[in-house]
């Protein structure tokens, strides 16, 4: 009888109104859910090269409005917004060194322009001006099973191509002892002068580059602070934010002499 | 000729204003022109006045970024014109979606589509502000302005201006989804730009009005309205339109034959005395 008098009924607009709320809730969580995971995939892209003076990769993907005034601002075409397809964060701008690399203008015309701070001048200024030389666009890393001049076959394109030649790379001689008569002339990229610009992986004249960029955050590793090289005061310095873990356990509670006289029960328990 | 001109002069300066900005935003990224640089999410006109679109900011602010001063005044600049004048006008003035939406639109009438679908609408026209109220939840979450990760509308106008890539796939989605599945699908239903211009533009002076003694109810106005709930008062009241949703597209004031339609300024004394 209850359920007929139900049926009847009207279904007040309080009612209606708590299940359209539930029911956009429901939606939203489905959608949210969805929308999140695509997100999470699309902005994994590590290996993206920014524009210089771009700031830390996660900062730049919230920071970065994708109005491409710097892919406008650049003279030579370095620099492209990601299309759909690109499998790159969408709009956001970067390049590809082995077809164009950054020719690093003196004047930096790609930077200033920025209205979001997605890319921060104050990063490529030195005492007042800017300075190309300190963008940190990437890290150019050599794979020496595939660069001739480690066969011994003398090349040194990469090294001539660089903009800072002699401080970013430098070549090494070695002594090629397969014919006992030649040298190698090795090049060897130096993290802390290397700009990322690219214009050594564009030279490169093996088939695929055998010196190419990655971001730095790729390309380089980290000694941490249990590793300080003590003859350099500099690198000594790190010692100052290392700090030391102590993990207590059931054995180290006491000093190591007290527990060995305490009698050794307890630790063969187990 | 002065028949075509009157019946379309709205939709005809709408499409200068809508390619137009396009061909300038184009023109400074191909041929280096200074007059209007950048896209729409952010832009500089005549290398002065900085634009930007303040939903993306808003974006951006809830996935935590810090925003630096040029877009601030970007946005001031873009939220006080529609805040106070325009209104939604951003999307029928000025989105390159609102062309695909159009020709599908009008597609639909040609192929009498909208007869044939007389059918309930399976989605509410209320779920753009729940697309909004989550891209900002989704932002806040992930870290990054969730809705221009996907928006449509920044690929099209990135992608003409930038390349393309596979955005005229999102397009012709949008194209397909609003010519078979649902009238006005994306616009008037879906897009959460469109919500947030709604709201921000709810109380701007140009305002779409009714005189009701000189209408004849032939409904010319409804047929064509994207946003068709906002002239709820046609043929009843004499009444400015006053919903946010109401994109100032003036197709209404162009299509009635009886001038029952114009564009006025907002009055407020008026409103009190006769809409609350």
């Amino acid at each position: 009888m209850s359920n007929h008098s139900k049926a009847k009924q009207p279904v007040s607009d309080r009612r209606k109104f708590i299940l359209n709320m539930a029911k956009g809730t429901g939606y939203a969580v489905i959608g949210g859910f969805l929308w999140s995971a695509y997100l999470d995939d699309a902005k994994a892209s590590p290996l993206i090269l920014r524009p210089p003076a771009a700031i830390a990769e996660k900062d730049f993907l919230k920071t970065c409005i994708k109005c491409g005034l710097c892919v406008e601002a650049c003279p030579y075409d370095t620099l492209s917004l990601a299309k759909p397809g690109d499998h790159r964060p969408i709009g956001t701008p970067f390049f590809t060194p082995r077809q164009t690399p950054c020719y690093m203008c003196e004047d930096i015309p790609c930077v200033p322009v920025c209205p979001s701070g997605a890319l921060d001048e104050a990063s490529v200024t030195k005492n007042g001006k800017l300075d190309i030389n300190s963008a940190q666009m990437g890290l150019a890393v050599i794979d020496e099973n595939s660069c001739i001049a480690f066969w011994g076959i003398q090349c040194d394109a990469c090294y001539r191509a660089c903009p800072i030649m002699g401080q970013a790379i430098t070549i090494e001689y070695d002594q090629n002892k397969r014919t006992g008569k030649h040298a190698y002339l090795k090049p060897v990229v130096h993290a802390d002068a290397c700009t990322g610009c690219g214009m050594c992986e564009h030279a490169c004249v093996t088939e695929k580059a055998s010196i190419f960029v990655l971001p730095r955050e790729i390309s380089m590793g980290k000694a941490g602070s249990h590793y300080i090289r003590g003859w350099d005061k500099k690198d000594e310095a790190r010692l100052k934010d290392a700090h030391a873990i102590h993990t207590t356990t059931e054995v180290s509670k006491k000093k190591a002499v007290d527990k060995l006289n305490a009698g050794l029960e307890g630790l063969l328990d187990e | 000729m002065s028949k075509i001109w009157n019946n379309y002069r709205y939709l005809i300066l709408r499409r200068v204003t809508q390619i137009g900005i396009l061909v300038l935003f184009f023109g400074a990224n191909a041929w280096g022109w200074k007059i209007l640089e950048g896209n729409l999410s952010s832009s500089i006109l005549f290398g002065v006045i900085p634009m930007s679109d303040p939903y993306a900011v808003l974006q951006m602010v809830v996935a935590g970024a810090v925003i630096a001063s040029d877009l601030l005044i970007g946005v001031g600049v873009v939220a006080l014109f529609y805040f106070l004048i325009g209104g939604r006008a951003f999307c029928s003035w000025v989105c390159p979606i609102n062309m695909v939406t159009d020709s599908a639109n009008y597609l639909r009438r040609v192929l009498d589509i909208d007869r044939a679908q007389l059918e309930r609408s399976p989605i509410s026209r209320n779920s753009r502000y729940w697309i909004l109220g989550l891209s900002l939840i989704v932002s806040a979450f992930m870290g990054i302005a969730a809705f221009e990760f996907i928006s449509p509308i920044s690929m099209l106008h990135r992608g003409i201006v930038f390349g393309m890539g596979f955005g005229w796939a999102a397009i012709g989605m949008i194209f397909l989804f609003d010519l078979f599945v649902l009238k006005n699908g994306w616009c008037g239903h879906i897009c959460p730009l469109g919500g947030f211009y709604s709201l921000l533009g709810k109380f701007s002076f140009i305002r779409v009005h009714h005189l009701e003694e000189n209408c004849t109810l032939c409904m010319k106005c409804k047929v064509v309205c994207p946003e068709k709930q906002v002239l709820h008062m046609i043929g009843k009241e004499s009444l400015p339109v006053i919903s946010g949703e109401c994109t100032n597209c003036a197709r209404c004031i162009e299509v009635c034959d009886d001038d029952a339609l114009r564009f006025s300024i907002r009055d407020f004394i008026q409103n009190k005395k006769m809409g609350e």
